[in-house]
This record gives C-alpha cells, structure tokens and sequence, in this order.
C-alpha cells in the first residue's frame, strides 16, 4: 500500500528583545544559571506582568509580512500544566484571540515553482525555563534564566506532504526572521524550535490518519531526518496491522529514532483561560501602519526584484535573498560586473563552495563583492576561460590582489590576440600531418571529435592560456582549406 | 450531566490537589452546584457580545524594553529547600 504523509508545524521563534516578554530581566543566552531571573519569571506572589512592548511591534512585523489578519484586540491566556520549570505552574501564552490570525507564506522550492503554506495563526507566549536531569542524583536542577523569554509560536495548517516541503519552510521562515531582525535565528541555541505534526493516510484517502508530534527539533537536518524516521515507524506500525498512538515524541539525534515521552497519567488538558493579570492589547491601524512603514525590503519582494532586475531563476534569486548580507554581496557584485547571471552562478558555485569548506558566513569572505566582480569583469571579456577563472578565484582568496593584479603576476591572460594563435595553429597543423589528412577525409559530423585533438595540442602549447572559443574557429577554418 | 466522583478525582489531579475518601461526596455535590450555575449561563443568549476577559475597561499598558532588573539569585534562592551551582533542585523529574 503507498501512504502520504500529512504534516503541520509548529514553530517557536525566540524574539530577539533586550528583556523579557513580561518582565525587565535580560533577555540573553549563556549566562550563569538563574542570575536572568526576576521576582515575575519565578512567579513570586504578588508580581504583575507587564507586556514589552518590542515583542509586540515584533509580532505585528511578522504577521505584516506573510499578510496575515492581524488581531486588532488579543488576549493573553493561562495555560495550565505542571512542571518544575514553568514555576506558576501555567505558561502565559494566547489560545482564544491570538495577535497574527489566518496569513499565507509562499515558499520557493528547488524546481523553481513556489509552495503556498497555509499559517493558521501567531502567538506570543512566555518561554519555560530550563531542567537538568543527569547532574545531581536524584535531583533536578532548575535554570529559570531562559523563563520569560519571548516567543512567537507560528502554526501552519497540516499542507506539508514531504520533508523537502517541510525544511524549505522552516528555511524561508529563518530567512524571514532575520531580516525582520526579530529573531537572531540561532538555532543551536534554541532560538528557532520546530515540533513536527506528523500522520499517514493511504494515497488518495482524505480522512487524516491518527498523528504523533515530535517536539523540540532545532535544526534542519533533524527535521529531515525525525520526519523519515516516524514516517517509516507509522508505516511499519499501519502495515503490521497496528494502530498509531496519539502521542509526543521525542527525536533522539544519536540514535536516529523517536520515542515516546513518558506518557502523563492523564491526557493533555491544559484548562486555557484568561490571564486575570494582563489586559486586552489593542492596536490600531496607526500604530500597524507605523509598523508597516518601517519593514525592511522583504525575501519576496526582493526575489522577484533580482528575477526581473537581474534576470534570475526563481530558485537562484532564492537562494541569493536568504539572508541580507549575502543579498547584498550579490547586488553590489552584480551591480559592479554588470553581470549578475554569471555573478550568481560564482557566488552560488565556487564562492559558496568555498566558504563551505573554511565554515565561513558570506559575511566573513576573504573575497569581497568588489574583487569578485573584478574577475567576473573579466571572465565576462574574455581575458580568462573558466579554467583560468578558478586559478584567480584562489589568488583573490589568498589575498594576493586584484583580479588584474593576479592576472599580470600569474600570467593568466588569454591568448586571445588572432596572430599568436594563429602562430601556434600553423605549428600544430605542421607537427600534425597524419591527423591533418585524417580529419580532412572524415564525414563532417566526425570532424568536430577529431578537432577534439587539435584543440587540446594548442591548449598545451598555450599552457591552457589560449581562448577556447576563438581557437576553435580558427582551427576549423584552418584545417578546412586544403 | 451529573457530576460524578471521577470526574472532581480527574480535576484534582490536573491541580495536584488531593481529596480525601471521606469529603469527596460532599465536594462533588460543590462541584456539581457551581457546574449547574454555569450551565444556567450558558442558556443566556449571547450572540454578538464580546467576550469580557477583564473587568477593567482598559487595555494593556506596555513596558519599554529595557533591562531594569539586576542579578538577585542570592536573595531569590534564600527561601528555595534546595540550591546547587546556582540550580533550584528538586525531586528527579524525567520528561
């Protein structure tokens, strides 16, 4: 039997403020346990929240820009469950009227199409804080530094049929992050957390099949590989004639498996209600027109700017946009070769490659927008083949200049110049009189094999340095006259 | 839909609250008035008003971003039964 799988995510977005959601403890990550955690983040009696309003207009950034129907009036919610480290014992999250309602994000897949991903809504909530379970026996230790931490909890309708489909939104939604500036997007810090709703039904069945949500998972490759992980486990379950259990899991990266959490005596049932210590938030139309104002250029609209401006494919301009800085680096080295597709293809290629390989960002290159464009300048012209292109590319990396300087000291030019060519031609043909009356008696269609040998003989007279295109023209012009 | 002992039993334990053998038919004859009470509201006709979440006629004021809290671990783990490198500690608790 094939199945699909059906999926929804659910993301928590750490927002990037200077202090807490509901109090004025810092808000930053590696400190020594506890010295972030005020009377309000340990919920002492007697303590008032009171709402940042930074996570707020962070909030609004967001829902403006996958278009979202903002929530002009929101409420906070009590969630109530217990756990050492939520200590009121309910988390201050919205559940009746959240402040980013129903929005669409389009996401760019590798084909080139785009993905239309339903957001169900936005919230913010209060981050829990932090337990240690294997360092004190018998005992855990509670770190209440990360308690109060604003969230933003994004929730998507269940339209994620494959991994791919999952991890390019969970891409586009880091890139969005960022250049909102409303998340640093640290993802090994927890800054971005995705937990995965995950079912199988049989193709073409419309019903959804009974859904396990695997929590917590904070990076891509995880992502990918949970998603493979359940999705096998629920079809061995469902083909052994089993049935799926409602349950969290937890993705164990060491082991490559879920399992289940240790299942509560009783069932989820959080009694939501709302929170008596916060008032309603109420926006306005000036207040989001402000805010509306101020967005940076977004991933979207920028993408479609690079595809008509600089003729790009949608999944190059993609690529390209995913952060600011390397959106940048591409447009003033576009703007300066006046090349940009051949631009794209070196940043997207060799550059890309190479800061890979040293675990560079684009913004820690050795090479800068301004040198690479002057070898793309001079690709462009012809001056170097691609061969050629490389060895400069390796000179810009170790510093050692200009494209034109590292030219001029390597001696990389082309020869393009017609009468040395010709020079080394007439030597070849010379040296090369049984291949010559070889190729002079093959079939036209042979002929271009045979020009093969030709070619590679002047290349290695030239010591590559001869320009592909225009020796090949004289070659078949030369070796035609007989 | 009477209340039945199960029912307050199950509610207890969401709230860690532990109900004697000896009391729980007097509580679940509490719980099941003020249930009774709601179910009576819930009769009201209330189409088109909004939900009022606070009694206050207000909004919520909003706080600038700034930290103004310092570092009070010392007097905040004064009260706590168990501390360790700056750790609350509590009972094992596992996922």
């Amino acid at each position: 039997m094939s199945w699909e799988v059906v999926m929804g995510l659910e993301v928590h977005l750490q927002l990037a403020t200077k202090s807490k959601i509901f109090s004025g403890a810092a808000n930053q990550f590696g400190a020594d346990p506890n010295v972030q955690a005020c009377a309000v983040d340990l919920g002492m009696p007697g303590m008032l929240p009171v709402l940042n309003s930074e996570a707020l207009r962070y909030a609004v950034m967001f829902g403006l820009a996958i278009d979202a129907r903002l929530g002009k009036r929101s409420v906070f919610d009590r969630k109530n469950y217990f756990y050492p480290d939520l200590p009121k014992g309910y988390q201050v999250s919205q559940f009746f009227e959240p402040i980013v309602c129903e929005g669409q994000f389009d996401i760019p897949m590798e084909d080139g199409s785009l993905f239309p991903v339903r957001i169900t809504r936005a919230h913010l909530e209060e981050d829990a804080g932090k337990s240690v379970h294997d360092a004190y026996t018998g005992q855990t230790g509670v770190d209440l530094n990360r308690a109060g931490t604003p969230l933003l909890e994004i929730v998507t309708e269940p339209d994620f049929r494959t991994a791919a489909q999952a991890v390019a939104y969970l891409k586009a939604l880091h890139s969005l992050a960022i250049y909102l500036g409303i998340s640093d997007g640290n993802m090994a810090e927890g800054s971005m957390r995705c937990d995965i709703n995950i079912s199988l039904r049989p193709t073409g069945s419309e019903a959804f099949g009974t859904r396990t949500e695997i929590k917590n998972v904070n990076s891509f490759k995880f992502v990918e590989k949970a998603i493979a992980i359940e999705t096998e486990r629920q079809q061995d379950v469902l083909e052994s004639g089993g049935t799926i259990t409602q349950e969290t899991r937890l993705y164990d990266a060491d082991k490559n498996e879920t399992r289940a959490m240790r299942s509560k005596e009783v069932a989820n049932d959080y009694r939501y209600f709302p929170e008596p210590d916060l008032l309603p938030i109420i926006i306005d139309d000036e207040y989001i027109d402000a805010i509306k104002g101020a967005l940076p250029e977004l991933p979207r609209i920028k993408r479609s700017r690079f595809m008509s401006d600089y003729e790009l494919g949608q999944y190059d301009a993609a690529l390209l946009v995913d952060t600011p800085t390397l959106a940048n680096y591409f447009e003033a080295a576009a703007i300066k070769s006046k090349a940009p597709k051949l631009t794209a293809n070196w940043i997207l290629g060799d550059l890309a490659g190479a800061l890979n390989r040293e675990n560079l960002e684009i913004g820690e290159s050795p090479v800068s927008a301004e040198a690479l464009a002057g070898l793309i300048i001079r690709i462009a012209d012809s001056t170097l083949s691609s061969k050629l292109a490389k060895q400069v590319f390796e000179g810009l990396w170790q510093h050692e200049g200009t494209a034109d300087a590292i030219i001029e000291t390597r001696g990389l030019k082309q020869v393009t110049d017609t009468g040395a060519l010709e020079a080394m031609v007439d030597q070849v043909i010379a040296n090369h009189p049984d291949q010559v009356t070889q190729y002079r008696a093959a079939e036209e269609s042979k002929q271009k094999k045979l020009v093969g040998f030709f070619v590679g003989q002047v290349m290695k007279a030239s010591k590559g340095q001869a320009n592909p295109q225009r020796l090949n023209t004289l070659l078949i012009s030369k070796l035609g006259e007989s | 839909m009477p209340t039945i002992p199960a029912d307050v039993l199950s509610v207890a334990q969401l709230a860690r609250l532990r109900i004697d053998e000896a009391a729980l038919d007097d509580v679940t004859d509490r719980f099941g008035r003020t249930l009774d009470l709601v179910a009576q509201l819930e009769q009201i006709d209330t189409e088109g008003v909004i939900p009022m979440s606070n009694p206050h006629d207000m909004q919520q004021r909003l706080r600038a971003d700034e930290v103004t809290e310092s570092n009070q671990r010392e007097a905040l783990q004064k009260t706590a039964p168990a501390v360790a490198d700056g750790f609350f500690l509590v009972p094992k608790v596992l996922d």
